[in-house]
């Protein structure tokens, strides 16, 4: 519909948005709400964002389809009155206790507190005290803070297709939590984190291994090595005002050497290894046509739900660990000597954009020589925090280059960081044509871009081979259905939990909009183009790994032994 | 057997009247939820069992050709408080508190010698009324929609047919289009009888109009107003007067597909209606190809889980479809996307009893009953304080003074009148000033009360308004979803404070917030229950403020209803010593010497009026 | 795994809605009456059944008054506390039925599993207000003393 309205007496035309809160907006007037996600459904809970027309009437704009000729005020007296009504009776039922809060100076019912002038609560708070749940990994849930705009239900229902969390009880006893309120980390929550990413409060956040950090980063027995995810390097800047975008590699690992890190690596560089052994791992199900379609194992949100949702395709998902874990295994194998003989512990610390990486790296099987391949994961967001802690001024750094023997990667490793990323890279090395034309034509193939499923078609020495490409497991979900059932065929899989990929990872800076997500995946098709090495076979410290260490250690890169108890 | 088209059915009424005339004699046990609970089947049981044994009894079935008596349950028949009730055509004698003793006396006398007996005969003065009629409860009424509740067998077809059900369904499948159906409603002015008062035919022509295969016909039989049982009685006592008018809904809207809510507290209409269904069904009303129009459809009935916002229609769906029942935002209405984002056309029990009516005797017929807005009858279940309760049904815009005295027979025990709350815990109160007011949509919505779905509960002079305002915000605070944020807290809220002024906690400015916060509720809730919500606290607050001020500055309930708000004294004058109160005080809170006056510790004192009964000489006073 | 010979009729009343989604409520109503309240295993069984989260079951099972996770009494009672009855004056009959059977706001069945007590909305028999409902026998206009002699009854019955 098209058209045009009179907000707070300013003309706005509209053309095809759905509620007049888009218009509204879009006429540059930051309308406070809870509930309202343009990616998800409208659910109309929080009634903060009520707007009153010229008969006085006052109805929810986001929901309400604009009409032409429509008159609309968004801040008359009235309303203001009961946007102050409806944040008292929030926090009258809420812990307020920001100072101490991990969403503090992130809160979106703390800044509309302040904005609105709420100077006073003139209820008293509930006795009761629930339960906070600190038994995941990935995140904590603090039902005392949520305020119930049921943004992480729709999440991790309608996008995820996960359904950990849900509604319980009704009234004034409602509450989001499990099933039978059990633990989260023992219901079917993948750990992606996205429920987080859109919660407006504390009441869902990262769990912190902060303090963990510091307190190795500070034991002269440890040696710290770090390893940088592809995503973190075109989100953190936005922590410190910059772009969306923008890629900080050098910085991040100038602020990292600066913590104490003793060693700073690029994930990338076992991005590269998981596409030698995820290519040959394919060209294998190929070639004996068995296994097909093959799909990724990177993500372990995916991996976690494949796991539950459908155990009989386990024997599909591709047997490469992931990049992190990679990285972890090979450098605790590489550095195993040197530090026996010094007598130190290495420990590797991975930053990542992702929660779901800190329950992969806690998975027991990811274990070699006695120790977690990867004894921590920091996301994007605490090494912000952690770099604000230490007062380093980080756009001021120089930037500086990651360390040796293992410095070197490809662009294509980098690529894992976006949707898409991981099956381009697995065609390139694939493709015998190794010109720079079949490099533009792998990015034109169909594996790049914001939908939620794409498809691809590579001609691979005079094989046809299609590949799939998905992100949201809501939508692998469908798509496997569609696969048993026979509807679709493919050979080739990508499946990324987070909307976007990794770029979208929880661990991320939030807001995460349509916008900055497509801001993210720019850049890092920007590092792609600006990196030297295209292709993970051209990479040095791969080569060199795999007639070094791996010679006769292939099994450190796979994993074995799966679900072998059940 | 099944009927193929209209001679057929034709047919099978002609044969059902003639079954029906073979009874010479009809018996109707109303088995309605109040008699039921006063021991009708008992009695139904025993007067089957003693005319069978004579060899009298015969029951509507077709082809049968002997002649007797025919022993029936009926729906509720109206003055449920003096039940099990019991009408014996054709002489049409009613009977009240039949007991199962009676039922020899009344074969003996009524079925075999054509005699009323008159101790089980209702009284007015020293008149022995006889027949409905001559009772003002019923001669006060219209009955259309009730008029065949209570007047026939609720558990079989053939008895609907023979007095003419399905007949207008014929006519509109047969001889009217869709069109030409929802045109004749809107002609009527019908008006949702669910609370809303939505013209029906703007409805219906609005989901006629939807572009869509697959559209629902829904009936809302949820009654969610406690002190309302309207639609369960239609439901229990004339099933199939809601499935012909949910029939022709669908033919009116192309709809192949109807759905029945009712709530789970109504187990007898949910069997009657399952029986009706399944009735229907086998003779071919229900089904592929209805009376050989073409037309097919079926119904589908879904018991409620105790949820009253499923009342609400977008929530009503939203549990058809096995979820929680939480409203949800509109645009887009139901008729765009209801059940299974179908359209959806979703009316009251009522507002569908009265389609057989309108298609068969016309709009203009219609529109002579009631005022010109709002045309029709409106049932009503009148309750409380008031000598007759049960359930009636008069002409829109019949004035409160009529229904609550001349139908009504005023205040029991003697009482003054105080109140009426009207529309359950959405509406508002209406006082001794609004005796004039004519009851129809149009009329209470000007003075800020709602017609609802029709509860009327009349209360006296010893009902605290403040407690009413209390009981009914305990009641939508219970029931609200938890959906929205104003609703939510918000009634929460407004109790507290309620619960605070009835336990002598209130201040002044507690009436401000609670004003304050009804408004903010009002405004902005996501649906009709968090809207009205604060209805009742505003009409009383309106209209028994002096109330509400005694409470919190004089600390004192004017009725004594708000036991916090009184205390208790030992009139030294009066008190002999005796020490039976101190005895049965469970707080020890009284104290005294034998033969001298006691006293009580007003600090102990938990005011459970323990002593004032135990008191032999009414020493105790409560102040 | 659910234990089938605990609960042999689960199976059975799935199928009896060909294991259709949109029947959930249905489905748990009919558990419900099966075993009088509805066991967590059961729905676990329910939700790998019929495709459904648990976490949605348990928050459909949760929204409405009817369900119960808790095992409920042999004997179910329900003080009618709708507006009629209320007026009527139904609180005493609560407290008397609270007080005789030891029961209070948070605790609704008694020890040994003989009584249930819980409010509920108008029956739809105001006329004979106040009501109560027992296993869905409905006893009309009430005093403390009579709900008390009904109690008494059941007592007798059940010790005998
Ligand atoms: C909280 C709430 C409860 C309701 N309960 C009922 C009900 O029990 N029965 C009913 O017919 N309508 C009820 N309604 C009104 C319905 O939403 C709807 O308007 C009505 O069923 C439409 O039918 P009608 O147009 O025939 O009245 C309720 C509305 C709300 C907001
Ligand atoms: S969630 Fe927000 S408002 Fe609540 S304590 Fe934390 S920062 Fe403060
Ligand atoms: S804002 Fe006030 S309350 Fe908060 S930390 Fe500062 S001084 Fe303390
Ligand atoms: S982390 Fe993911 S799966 Fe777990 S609750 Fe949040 S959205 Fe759902
Ligand atoms: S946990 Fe957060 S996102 Fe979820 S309902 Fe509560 S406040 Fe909203
Ligand atoms: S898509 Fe990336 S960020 Fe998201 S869960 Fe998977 S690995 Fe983590
Ligand atoms: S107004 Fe109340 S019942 Fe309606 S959606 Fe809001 S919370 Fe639910
Ligand atoms: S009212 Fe009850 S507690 Fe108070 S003095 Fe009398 S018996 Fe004792
Ligand atoms: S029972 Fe009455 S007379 Fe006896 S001591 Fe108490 S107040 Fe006095
Ligand atoms: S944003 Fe509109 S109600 Fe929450
Ligand atoms: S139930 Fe028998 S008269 Fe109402
Ligand atoms: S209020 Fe109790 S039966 Fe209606």
């Amino acid at each position: 519909m098209k058209g045009s309205m009179l907000i707070d007496g300013q003309r706005v035309d509209f053309n095809g948005e759905k509620h007049i809160l888009e218009v509204i907006r879009k006429a540059g007037i930051d309308l406070p709400t809870f509930c309202y996600h343009s990616e998800l459904s409208i659910y109309g809970a929080c009634r903060m964002c009520m707007v009153e027309d010229k008969w006085g009437g006052i109805m929810a704009s986001c929901s309400t389809v604009p009409k032409d000729g429509m008159e609309i005020y968004t801040n008359t007296q009235k309303l203001k009155k009961h946007r102050k009504m409806i944040l008292e009776l929030i926090l009258a039922n809420h812990d307020r206790d920001c100072t101490v809060c991990e969403k503090t100076g992130r809160c979106i019912l703390q800044e509309l507190a302040i904005r609105f002038g709420i100077k006073k609560v003139r209820f008293d708070k509930d006795e009761k005290e629930l339960p906070v749940d600190n038994s995941s990994v990935s995140i904590v849930r603090n039902p005392n803070k949520c305020i119930l705009c049921g943004d992480c239900v729709r999440m991790c229902n309608e996008v995820q297709g996960v359904g950990a969390l849900d509604f319980a009880y009704r009234g004034a006893k409602m509450q989001v939590t499990t099933a039978f309120n059990r633990p989260i980390s023992n219901v079917n929550c993948v750990n992606c984190g996205q429920c987080r990413t859109v919660c407006p409060t504390g009441a869902l956040v990262i769990k912190r291994d902060i303090d963990n950090a510091w307190e190795v980063l500070n034991d002269k027995n440890k040696f710290v090595i770090a390893q940088i995810a592809p995503a973190v390097r075109v989100a953190i800047g936005e922590e410190f005002g910059l772009e969306p975008g923008s890629v900080t590699m050098g910085k991040i690992v100038a602020a990292l050497r600066r913590m104490g890190f003793n060693q700073v690596y690029d994930t990338s560089m076992a991005a590269d290894l998981t596409v030698m052994e995820e290519s040959r791992e394919f060209a294998g199900c190929l070639q004996k046509g068995e296994r097909l379609p093959l799909f990724t194992s990177c993500c372990p949100a995916w991996f976690k739900y494949a796991e539950q949702k459908f155990p009989e395709l386990m024997e599909q998902v591709s047997t490469c660990l992931s990049p992190q874990q990679m990285f972890g295994a090979v450098i605790k194998e590489h550095f195993k000597t040197d530090r026996e003989a010094e007598g130190r512990e290495t420990v590797v610390i991975s930053i990542m954009p992702c929660t779901a990486k800190k329950y992969e790296a806690a998975r027991p099987e990811n274990r070699n020589s006695g120790t977690r391949d990867v004894d921590m994961v920091i996301t994007t967001q605490e090494l912000a925090m952690m770099i604000k802690e230490n007062g380093i001024m980080f756009n001021e750094l120089e930037e500086e280059a990651v360390d040796m023997p293992f410095g070197l990667s490809s662009g294509a490793g980098v690529l894992f960081g976006a949707s898409g990323g991981v099956a381009e890279a697995v065609l390139r090395h694939l493709c015998s044509d190794k010109t720079i034309g079949s490099l533009k034509n792998l990015a034109f193939a169909g594996t790049r871009g914001m939908e939620g499923v794409k498809e691809a078609e590579i001609e691979l020495d005079g094989r046809k081979v299609t590949i799939a490409v998905v992100h949201g497991l809501k939508n692998a979900e469908a798509l496997v259905k569609m696969i048993k059932a026979g509807e679709k065929q493919y050979d080739f899989v990508e499946v990324m939990a987070c909307p976007g990929g990794c770029i979208g990872g929880a661990g991320q800076p939030v807001p995460q909009s349509a916008h900055i997500k497509k801001q993210r995946t720019k850049g890092i098709y920007n590092a792609d183009s600006g990196s030297t090495i295209k292709r993970s076979e051209e990479n040095p410290t791969i080569i060199a790994l795999y007639e070094g260490i791996l010679k006769d250690k292939h099994e450190l890169l796979h994993r074995h032994e799966l679900n072998k108890e059940s | 057997m099944k009927v193929n088209n209209i001679e057929q059915f034709e047919k099978v009424a002609v044969a059902a009247r003639k079954a029906l005339e073979n009874q010479e004699k009809r018996v109707f046990v109303c088995c309605g939820t109040g008699c039921v609970a006063a021991g009708s089947f008992g009695i139904y049981e025993e007067l089957k069992r003693l005319v069978a044994e004579k060899g009298l009894l015969v029951d509507v079935v077709l082809e049968a050709e002997e002649k007797g008596i025919g022993i029936k349950k009926s729906g509720c028949q109206g003055l449920c408080q003096l039940g099990p009730l019991v009408r014996v055509e054709p002489f049409d004698y009613q009977y009240f508190r039949v007991d199962k003793q009676d039922c020899v006396e009344i074969i003996e006398k009524t079925l075999l010698q054509n005699q009323p007996v008159e101790r089980l005969m209702y009284q007015s003065g020293s008149r022995v009324c006889h027949t409905p009629v001559e009772i003002p409860f019923y001669s006060e009424q219209t009955r259309l929609v009730l008029g065949q509740c209570g007047q026939i067998d609720c558990e079989n077809i053939m008895e609907y047919i023979a007095k003419g059900g399905y007949t207008a369904a014929g006519k509109a499948l047969l001889q009217m289009t869709p069109e030409q159906i929802c045109d004749e409603i809107s002609k009527s002015n019908l008006r949702g009888r669910g609370g809303g008062g939505y013209p029906a035919g703007r409805k219906w022509s609005q989901v006629l109009a939807q572009n869509s295969e697959v559209k629902y016909v829904v009936c809302n039989g949820d009654e969610g107003d406690p002190g309302a049982f309207m639609d369960g009685s239609v439901m229990d006592g004339n099933p199939h007067s809601v499935l012909e008018g949910m029939i022709i809904a669908g033919y009116a809207c192309k709809a192949s597909e109807g759905y029945i809510y009712v709530r789970a507290e109504y187990p007898l209409s949910v069997a009657r209606l399952q029986l009706a269904v399944e009735q229907a069904r086998e003779i071919g009303l229900l089904g592929e190809n209805i009376l050989g129009s073409g037309f097919s459809f079926d119904i589908k009935i879904n018991k409620g889980a105790g949820a009253f916002v499923c009342g609400e229609s977008s929530a009503l769906t939203q549990s058809i479809e096995g979820e929680r029942g939480m409203p949800r935002v509109k645009p887009p209405r139901t008729v765009e996307q209801g059940l299974w984002g179908k359209p959806t056309m979703l009316n009251n029990v009522e507002t569908f009893a009265n389609v057989p009516h309108i298609i068969l005797k016309g709009a203009q017929w219609y529109r002579s009953i009631g005022p010109e807005n709002s045309p029709g009858t409106k049932a009503f279940a009148i309750t409380g304080n008031v000598n007759n309760t049960g359930l009636i049904e008069v002409p829109m815009g019949t004035l409160l003074k009529e229904v609550i005295f001349d139908i009504g027979g005023g205040i029991n025990d003697g009482k003054k009148f105080k109140a009426v709350q009207i529309g359950g815990p959405s509406g508002g109160c209406l006082t001794e000033t609004h005796m004039e007011l004519p009851l129809d949509f149009d009329s209470l919505k000007k003075v800020g009360a709602m017609i609802g779905s029709g509860g009327l509960v009349v209360m006296d002079e010893d009902t605290c308004m403040v407690e009413v305002a209390r009981f009914f915000m305990n009641f939508t605070q219970k029931e609200s979803c938890g959906k929205c944020v104003p609703c939510r807290e918000g009634t929460k809220r407004m109790l507290e404070i309620l619960e605070g002024i009835v336990a002598g906690k209130g201040s002044l400015e507690d009436l401000d917030m609670l004003e304050e916060l009804a408004d903010t509720i009002s405004s902005t809730a996501l649906c009709g229950l968090g809207k009205t919500a604060p209805s009742p606290v505003i009409s009383t607050l309106k209209y028994f403020r002096d109330e509400y001020l005694a409470h919190v500055v004089q600390k004192k309930c004017p009725t004594r209803n708000c036991k916090s708000l009184s205390s208790f004294v030992i009139n030294e004058a009066l008190c002999k010593g005796c020490s039976k109160c101190a005895k049965a005080c469970p707080a020890t809170a009284i104290t005294g010497k034998v033969k001298e006056a006691f006293v009580i510790n007003n600090r102990k004192c938990i005011k459970c009026g323990a002593c004032v009964e135990a008191c032999p000489f009414s020493a105790v006073e409560e102040v | 795994m659910l234990d089938k010979s605990k609960y042999p009729e689960v199976d059975g009343i799935l199928a009896g809605y060909a294991y259709n989604r949109s029947a959930l409520i249905a489905m748990l109503q009919e558990i419900q009456s099966a075993y009088n309240y509805l066991p967590e295993e059961v729905l676990e069984h329910i939700s790998t059944e019929i495709d459904i989260p648990l976490s949605k079951i348990f928050s459909v099972a949760t929204f409405y008054e009817n369900f119960s996770l808790e095992p409920k009494g042999k004997y179910i009672i329900k003080i009618c506390d709708g507006t009629a009855c209320h007026v009527k004056k139904s609180i005493p009959i609560l407290d008397t039925i609270k007080k005789e059977l030891g029961l209070n706001s948070s605790k609704h069945t008694t020890d040994d599993f003989l009584f249930t007590l819980e409010t509920v909305s108008c029956l739809g028999a105001c006329g004979l207000a106040p009501v109560i409902l027992v296993n869905g026998k409905v006893y009309a206009k009430m005093t403390p003393e009579s709900a008390l002699a009904v109690i008494k009854e059941i007592k007798e019955n059940e010790s005998k």
